[in-house]
């Protein structure tokens, strides 16, 4: 989401002359640990605060976090274009990323080797991707892990048999899967109509996160974030605006 | 002023510089004591705190095998898991995988390149050939990184039809053309430092240039050459940036080399930055440091001895 955030800085600064906005990238844990280390201001994460990193940062803050949901985004998971396979079951899609299942064969496609990508173990995408597909269990050792969404959109548009997973703002070359939750539901392509009804399965909130103390300079820029024409923006980098989202 | 004056003025600038340069050359000894104090500072919970030690320790990190048949499943790195993993193991192989490879590689063409430079080219391509290698070592080796991120690992792919894009021979390949400079420059200052002396009296007895370059003058320069590998070898083993963007960046514990890779200093570099300040993650993360650094400095050390025994040898036969 580091691009969105960049944007949305961008916009910020040539609307309001004077305000500086600076943003690093890295993954959820990076930022929220910056937060906690007194680094940063505001930290931006794909994925809720845990409850012992807001222990953490309220201790070395000495403040309340506020949490300040900012965009919708839907996970995609990505195969390659002219890979056969269109749709599959989210316990499919575990089996896959524990290992169990190797081959693309067994989930109709060509008999070929499934070769994974995924997120290193700071993003939000990771965690997101291992508590709501995986359950919780370990990623497969043969994941690649790569950095960034960009870059596992990349790798897996040069490879044949590939998958990989993470925002549908980079779904460039690659084609995004159909989910089902299971084998008997209907298989739904991440779309903005069925994020915002919730149809689609893998979607989640985009946060802010900042202190209860923080100063003007920061709670002005996280409030101009939810105005219209920023989720506008947030719409034009492929996100989807939190109004869509009533679920 | 007098004479004598000068002589003293002398003394005192000449005692003072000595002073200088053995104070600079203190700091920088200093440095890397210190910089190997807070390394295993951060990784002596590893041996002493009781609640980290649950789940970082040495047997942790050498010997425990999960219950699996299939050796890539017995032998874990997930360390954020809820029942954290932290064996080395697939990270070992890792890091001496890709640097086989890259020794492999790196060895040979840059000593037949030194032995061309130094034997065989004319002068004037001599400067050609030399300072174009050494080139090589100024390429930052986050874009030779890229470089096999996106081509190298193609190229192969196509040639070879690997399961994997990003594998050792890949990794490997991209460290060895890092490592090659530092092998042709240390074997060529070598080569080119053996008397001319051997060379005439090895041609004067009827050997050829090729047998005089091969059997004469390569094994007079052997401790530059066996130096060359060690350097190139402390290298391999702490570079990072090549092998987190060429190598796949995958834990497993296998000896194949078709298998994507990830090492014990891409780990630090992917791990570091988001990893809870005191977890036990985070010793051991710090504990594999210490480890690259012993790495790196029992080779050195033994590489120096062995160097200095040779040369030893080589100047007790010469005499």
């Amino acid at each position: 989401m580091v691009i969105l955030t960049q944007r949305l800085a961008e916009e910020y600064m040539k609307l309001n002359p004077g305000r500086v906005v600076q943003v690093n990238g890295g993954g959820s844990g990076t930022g929220i640990a910056a937060l906690i280390n007194g680094t940063v201001d505001l930290a931006q994460a794909s994925r809720p605060m845990k409850d012992e990193e807001r222990a953490a940062a309220e201790k070395s803050r000495g403040a309340q976090i506020v949490e300040t949901p900012a965009a919708l985004d839907s996970l995609a998971v990505f195969v390659d274009e002219a890979n056969p396979v269109k749709e599959m079951t989210l316990p499919q899609l575990a089996g896959i990323y524990t290992g169990k299942v190797r081959n693309w064969k067994e989930v109709g496609g060509t008999d070929a080797p499934i070769i994974l990508y995924g997120r290193e173990n700071s993003s939000g995408t990771y965690d997101y991707f291992k508590e709501h597909v995986l359950n919780k269990a370990d990623f497969s050792p043969k994941v690649q892990t790569l950095q960034g969404t960009a870059a596992i959109v990349n790798a897996v548009s040069r490879d044949a048999n590939g998958i990989g997973y993470g925002g549908i703002a980079y779904d460039k070359g690659v084609r995004a899967l159909a989910l089902k939750k299971d084998a008997q539901s209907p298989a739904i392509a991440p779309s903005e109509a069925t994020v915002a009804d919730g149809t689609y399965p893998l979607s989640r909130k985009l946060y802010f996160y900042s202190l209860s103390n923080a100063p003007e300079r920061v709670t002005h820029f996280v409030q101009w974030t939810l105005t219209p024409e920023a989720q506008a923006l947030v719409k034009d980098v492929g996100y989807f605006p939190l109004s869509t989202g009533t679920h | 002023m007098s004479w004598t004056g000068r002589d003293r003025i002398r003394r005192v600038i000449d005692g003072s510089m000595s002073v200088v340069f053995t104070a600079t050359g203190a700091v920088a000894i200093l440095f890397i004591f210190l910089i190997f104090l807070f390394t295993f500072k951060e990784a002596l919970p590893v041996f002493t705190d009781p609640e980290i030690r649950k789940e970082a320790n040495l047997r942790q990190f050498f010997a425990t095998a999960q219950p699996a048949e299939r050796i890539d499943e017995r032998f874990v790195w997930q360390p954020t898991s809820d029942q954290p993993k932290m064996s080395l193991i697939p990270l070992l192989l890792g890091t001496f995988k890709s640097t086989f490879i890259a020794l492999l590689f790196a060895c040979p063409v840059g000593v037949a390149a030194a032995l061309f430079s130094s034997e065989f080219a004319s002068r004037r391509l001599r400067e050609i050939v030399k300072p174009t290698i050494e080139l090589l070592a100024g390429i930052p080796s986050v874009v030779l990184g890229f470089f096999a991120l996106l081509i190298l690992a193609s190229w192969l792919q196509d040639a070879f039809g690997f399961t994997y894009r990003l594998n050792a021979y890949n990794a490997g390949l991209a460290l060895g053309i890092a490592l090659l400079p530092i092998v042709f420059t240390i074997s060529e200052d070598g080569l080119a430092a053996v008397p001319r002396g051997y060379r005439e009296a090895s041609m004067a007895l009827g050997a050829t240039r090729v047998q005089t370059a091969i059997k004469v003058v390569l094994p007079a320069a052997a401790p530059a050459v066996f130096a060359a590998f060690v350097l190139a070898f402390g290298r391999a083993i702490g570079e990072t940036m090549i092998l987190l963007m060429a190598g796949g960046n995958a834990a497993i514990a296998s000896f194949s080399l078709n298998d994507p890779l990830r090492t014990l200093s891409a780990t630090i570099a992917a791990e570091l930055g988001e990893v809870v300040f005191g977890s036990a993650h985070y010793s051991a993360l710090f504990f594999i440091g210490t480890l690259l650094f012993l790495i790196t400095f029992i080779s050195n050390s033994a590489g120096n001895v062995i160097i200095a025994r040779m040369r030893r040898r080589m100047q007790g036969e010469a005499s």
